[in-house]
C-alpha cells in the first residue's frame, strides 16, 4: 500500500488490434490486484483483430469500489502505441495532471493506404498532445521492439518508459520481476532487452525518474 | 489466467474478466453440462469452460446454435443435472421458443442460461436488451453489477433453480464480459453435482394448464429476491432523492456522487434482482422519494417496472433514466452520462466547460479484412463476375460473420440486404421466387460455415425443395473465425479438444438436392469461369468457396513466403491502374510508396497469399517460390 499518488489512480493504454495492449494492461493490472489493491479494468475492442482501435482503462485503488471506464478528463497516465490513437483518447481523458507517453510512429488505417482519408499532420497532433497534457514524451517503442528482434514486443518497451516515471505504482525492478515470472527462455530475454532499452529511452526527459 | 478457474484456494483474491468469473462461478457450482455457441461478448465462457471441462469432470460443448445448446440444458435438468446455457448477443432471441415453453414445465435440475448484451453494439449489428424476452416468458433474472458478483450470482442462481424449479436467467452486458476485477475465489466442491436416475413419473412437458403454477413460481421468486443478498442500499434512511441502478451503471453512479459528495444526501439503490422485481424493498425507499434516477443498460426496462409500481401504489415521483431524457435513450452507459444525469438528480448546474474549442473528429479506423483474408478475393471475383456475365444488376444477399464487412470498402459495398444470423438464404429464396414474375436481377447470397451450420440449413432446404433461382455462396474457411476460431462440425475438434469426424458441407447440400460447385478463392481465373458459367443458369446453385481463414493460417504457419514488388515492372502512377493494388484491392498488406510513387509490400502485415500478384495488372508483384 501506499504505492497511489492519486486514489483511484487512472491509467489508459491505447492503440490498435493486434499491438499487445491488452497483455500491458494485463500485467500491470494483476500485480496491483496481488499487491493487495482494488483493480477494475475496462477493455474495448470491439472488432479489433480487423484494424479497430483497441483501449484499455486501468484503475487502481486503495479503498473505493471503481466502474470500469474512467472519468472524461481523469486520466493519470496515458500509455499510447500509436499517435492517432494516443490523440483520440487524450482528448477525452487528458487533463493537467496526465502524463503521457507514447510511439510516435504512425499506423495507417486503411482509408489511408487507399488514398480516400487523409491522415493528420504528425507535428499538428504531437503539439495537440502536449497541449492536452501535464507532460508528453514520445518514445519509439516499435522501433526499439523491431531493433530487439521482435515487433509485437513495443507493449514492453512502453512498459520500461512507463515504469520510470514518478507516480507510476511499479517501479522498474517490480515490472522487470513480473515479466521474469510470466515468460522464460528466448522471449524472457527479448522482453527484457526490450524493457530496458524502454527505460533508457526515458533518460533525460523531463517526466522520468531515472 | 485459466488457473484461477480451478484453483482450490477459498478467499484468494485474484484479478479475473467478467467471463473468467462465470465459469469459476460455475466450477463452483459443480455443473455437469454446459453449452454455448460463440459470439461477443461472453464467447470465451465456453473457450475455458471447454479447456477444464476433463479435468472437473463435466461436459463442454459448442453447440451448432444455440437452440441446440438450451435444449440440450434443459433435457439434462431431468436427470438432476446442473447445466449452464451461455448466449451471445440476439441468442435469446434465437431460443425464444425454447425459454418460453421451458419456463412453462419448469425444471428439476438446475439450469442457467447467461445471455450477454453488447449495448453500443460495440462488435454486433445491433443494440438488444434481452430483459424484456426474459420478462415476457415470465422467467427471473439477476445482473451483476461487477466481476465478484459475475462469479457469485453462478452459485446462488443454481441453488434458486433448484429450489423453485425454475430456469433462472443472468444478464451481463460487455463491460462486465470484458472487464476485470478482484474476485474472493469460493469453496470448490470435491465433486461436480451428482446425477440421479430419471424417474417414470419424472415430467417436463409444455401443456397449458402449467401456466398459473408458472405464475405462482414467478411470485415464489419475488418473495426470494425480496431478500437477495445482492440487492444493496447506500444512503439515507429515508431518501428523497433515489438512484436505482442495475449493471455495471450502479458503479458510474456511486462514483458520482461520491464526487459529487452526495452519499449521505442520495440513495443508491443495487438492484441483482431484475426481474421480478422485489416491490416490497423498492416500495420501502420509493415512498418517501420525489424524483428518482433509474440507471441500466439499453433499454428503459427498470425504469419502466417502477413506474408501474408507483403509479399502482399512487405514488408522486418525477422519474428520470434511459426512457426519460436523463439518460440517452441509446447507446451504451459511461462516467460522464451518469455524472450528467445525477447533477441533474441532485439539481446541481453542470460546470461551465471550455466547450466553444471543439477540435475537428479524428479520423475513425475502418474495419477490413485481414491480410490474406480469403473474403477479400471472394468479393473482388463475385463483384466482377456480376457485371461480366448479367445486363441488370446482380442482388446479393449477406449474412452474420466478417465477411459482413462486404458492406463496406472492404468488401466494395456488394450486398444489398443483410438481417439476421442464417437469414440470407431464406432473404434470397424469396427474391428468387420472383423471376418467374418478371425479375430478370440474378439473385446472390453467401453464409460462412460456422453459420451454414448454425441456421442456414432448412432455409437450403426449402430454397432447394422450392426450386428458388439463386446462387448460395457458403464461406468456407473452416473456422468461426469472426469470434476466435471455436470449432463447429465441419472442423472435425470439439471444445473439449477431441478429433471427431467432420461434418461435410457438400455431402449435406448434395443430400438437399443441390448441385454443388467448389472453388478456390484464390485461384483467381479458375473461380471467376466458375462464376460467369454459374450465374446466368437457372435454378438453386451452391458454391462453396474452400481457403481456410489468413489468420487461423498464420497461427498454424511459421514461415511465410515473401512478396515484393519488381521495381522495374511497377510503373507507378503512369500504369492506368490506379494503383490498383493499394487502392481498389485494399489489403493492409498493398501500401503505396509516397517518394518511389511505386507499390510497395509492408512485410509486417502482408501473409505471403500471394493473390495480389495475380492481379497486378503489370505482373509487378513477386511471390517467393511462386510461378506468378
Amino acid at each position: 500500500m501506499g504505492r497511489l499518488n492519486f486514489d483511484p489512480l487512472n491509467i489508459v493504454i491505447c492503440g490498435i488490434g493486434g499491438q499487445g495492449n491488452v497483455l500491458a494492461s494485463e500485467l500491470v493490472s494483476s500485480t496491483m490486484n496481488d499487491l493487495g489493491y482494488k483493480v477494475a479494468v475496462g477493455e474495448t475492442y470491439g472488432a479489433a483483430q480487423r484494424g479497430g482501435s483497441v483501449m484499455s482503462h486501468v484503475r487502481v485503488s486503495e479503498k473505493f469500489e471503481m466502474g470500469v471506464l474512467i472519468p472524461r478528463g481523469e486520466a493519470h497516465f496515458i500509455i499510447g502505441f500509436e499517435p492517432l490513437e494516443t490523440l483520440r483518447q487524450a482528448r477525452q481523458y487528458a487533463g493537467p495532471q496526465t502524463r503521457i507517453i507514447y510511439d510516435p510512429r504512425p499506423v495507417y488505417p486503411q482509408g489511408v493506404l487507399q488514398g480516400r482519408q487523409v491522415y493528420p499532420d504528425l507535428k499538428a497532433m504531437e503539439e495537440e498532445i502536449a497541449s492536452l497534457a501535464g507532460d508528453a514524451v514520445q518514445v519509439p517503442a516499435a522501433a526499439i521492439a523491431m531493433e530487439c528482434g521482435d515487433s509485437r514486443a513495443a507493449n514492453i518497451a512502453l512498459l520500461g518508459a512507463f515504469s520510470t516515471l514518478s507516480g507510476a505504482p511499479l517501479n522498474s525492478e517490480e515490472l522487470l520481476d513480473v515479466l521474469r515470472q510470466r515468460f522464460s527462455g528466448a522471449v524472457l530475454e527479448m522482453n527484457e532487452r526490450v524493457f530496458i532499452r524502454g527505460i533508457s529511452a526515458m533518460r533525460g526527459s523531463s517526466l522520468s525518474e531515472v | 489466467m485459466e488457473w484461477t478457474t480451478t484453483i482450490d484456494a477459498p478467499g484468494k483474491v485474484c484479478l479475473m474478466q467478467g467471463n473468467e468469473a462465470i465459469v469459476r462461478g460455475a466450477v463452483e457450482a459443480g455443473i455437469n453440462f454446459a453449452a454455448s455457441y460463440p459470439g461477443s461478448p461472453s464467447s470465451q465462457v465456453l473457450d475455458m469452460l471447454g479447456r477444464i471441462a476433463n479435468e472437473r469432470g463435466f461436459y463442454a460443448q459448442w453447440a451448432a446454435n444455440e437452440v441446440c445448446a438450451m435444449e440440450a440444458c434443459i433435457g439434462t435438468s431431468l436427470a438432476h443435472a446442473r447445466s449452464l446455457c451461455i448466449v451471445k448477443q440476439n441468442g435469446l432471441l434465437i431460443c425464444a421458443d425454447a425459454l418460453h415453453c421451458g419456463a412453462q414445465h419448469g425444471v428439476i435440475g438446475g439450469v442457467v442460461v447467461v445471455t450477454s448484451d453488447d449495448p453500443s453494439a460495440h462488435s454486433s449489428t445491433n443494440e438488444f436488451d434481452s430483459r424484456f424476452m426474459v420478462e415476457s416468458a415470465d422467467l427471473p433474472m439477476l445482473e451483476p453489477t461487477n466481476t465478484q458478483e459475475a462469479k457469485d450470482l453462478v452459485p446462488y442462481a443454481f441453488e434458486l433453480s433448484e429450489k423453485l424449479r425454475q430456469i433462472v436467467v443472468i444478464r451481463l452486458t460487455t463491460r462486465v464480459c470484458h472487464g476485470r476485477g478482484n474476485v474472493v475465489l469460493g469453496k470448490l466442491p470435491e465433486k461436480p453435482n451428482p446425477l440421479r436416475q430419471v424417474n417414470e413419473w419424472d415430467r417436463l412437458v409444455c401443456v397449458s394448464y402449467r401456466h398459473t403454477p408458472m405464475l405462482k413460481t414467478l411470485e415464489n421468486f419475488r418473495e426470494e429476491f425480496e431478500h437477495c443478498p445482492y440487492n444493496h442500499y447506500e444512503g439515507p434512511e429515508h431518501p428523497e432523492k433515489l438512484v436505482v441502478a442495475g449493471g455495471t451503471g450502479c458503479l458510474y453512479a456511486k462514483e458520482a456522487l461520491q464526487r459529487l459528495g452526495l452519499e449521505e444526501k442520495i440513495g443508491l439503490l443495487r438492484l441483482a434482482t431484475v426481474w421480478p422485481m422485489p416491490e416490497a424493498l423498492l416500495l420501502n425507499y420509493l415512498k418517501e422519494a420525489g424524483s428518482v434516477l433509474v440507471v441500466e443498460e439499453v433499454d428503459p426496462f427498470l425504469e419502466k417496472g417502477l413506474q408501474a409500481l408507483a403509479g399502482k401504489h399512487r405514488l408522486q415521483i418525477r422519474f428520470a433514466g434511459r426512457g426519460d431524457g436523463g439518460l440517452p435513450r441509446i447507446g451504451e452507459l459511461d462516467p460522464d452520462v451518469v455524472m450528467d444525469a445525477v447533477r441533474k438528480l441532485a439539481e446541481i448546474p453542470a460546470p461551465a466547460g471550455a466547450a466553444a474549442d471543439r477540435p475537428e473528429p479524428l479520423l475513425e479506423r475502418e474495419l477490413n479484412f485481414c491480410a490474406g483474408c480469403p473474403h477479400r478475393a471472394t468479393f473482388y471475383l463475385l463483384k466482377r463476375a456480376l457485371k461480366r456475365c448479367s445486363k441488370e444488376p446482380g442482388v446479393v444477399i449477406g449474412d452474420i460473420g466478417c465477411y459482413i464487412m462486404s458492406s463496406q470498402e472492404a468488401g466494395h459495398y456488394i450486398y444489398q440486404a443483410c438481417n439476421c444470423m442464417g437469414s440470407g438464404i431464406n432473404l434470397a429464396e424469396g427474391l428468387g421466387q420472383l423471376s418467374n414474375f418478371g425479375m430478370r436481377q440474378p439473385v446472390v447470397t453467401m453464409c460462412g460455415d460456422s453459420t451454414f451450420f448454425h441456421s442456414a440449413l432448412p432455409g437450403l432446404l426449402n430454397a432447394s425443395y422450392y426450386h428458388s433461382n439463386m446462387l448460395m455462396m457458403v464461406l468456407d474457411n473452416s473456422a468461426t473465425a469472426m469470434t476466435g476460431f471455436q470449432p463447429h462440425p465441419g472442423t472435425g475438434l470439439t471444445a473439449m479438444g477431441e478429433q471427431v469426424e467432420p461434418m461435410s458441407i457438400r455431402a449435406i447440400c448434395e443430400s438437399m438436392g443441390c448441385r454443388v460447385t467448389e472453388a478456390d478463392p484464390f485461384d483467381v481465373e479458375g473461380t471467376q469461369k466458375i462464376l460467369e458459367e454459374l450465374l446466368p443458369q437457372p435454378g438453386l446453385k451452391v458454391l462453396i468457396m474452400r481457403q481456410p481463414c489468413a489468420t487461423l493460417m498464420s497461427k498454424k504457419q511459421r514461415k511465410k513466403r515473401r512478396v515484393w514488388i519488381d521495381q522495374d515492372k511497377c510503373v507507378g502512377n503512369g500504369c492506368g491502374c490506379d494503383r490498383f493494388c493499394s487502392r481498389v484491392w485494399g489489403c493492409p498488406g498493398n501500401s503505396w510508396d509516397y517518394e518511389k510513387n511505386k507499390a510497395v509490400i509492408d512485410p509486417v502485415s502482408c501473409v505471403g497469399c500471394g493473390v495480389c500478384a495475380k492481379l497486378c495488372p503489370a505482373g509487378a508483384i513477386k511471390v517467393e517460390d511462386g510461378e506468378d
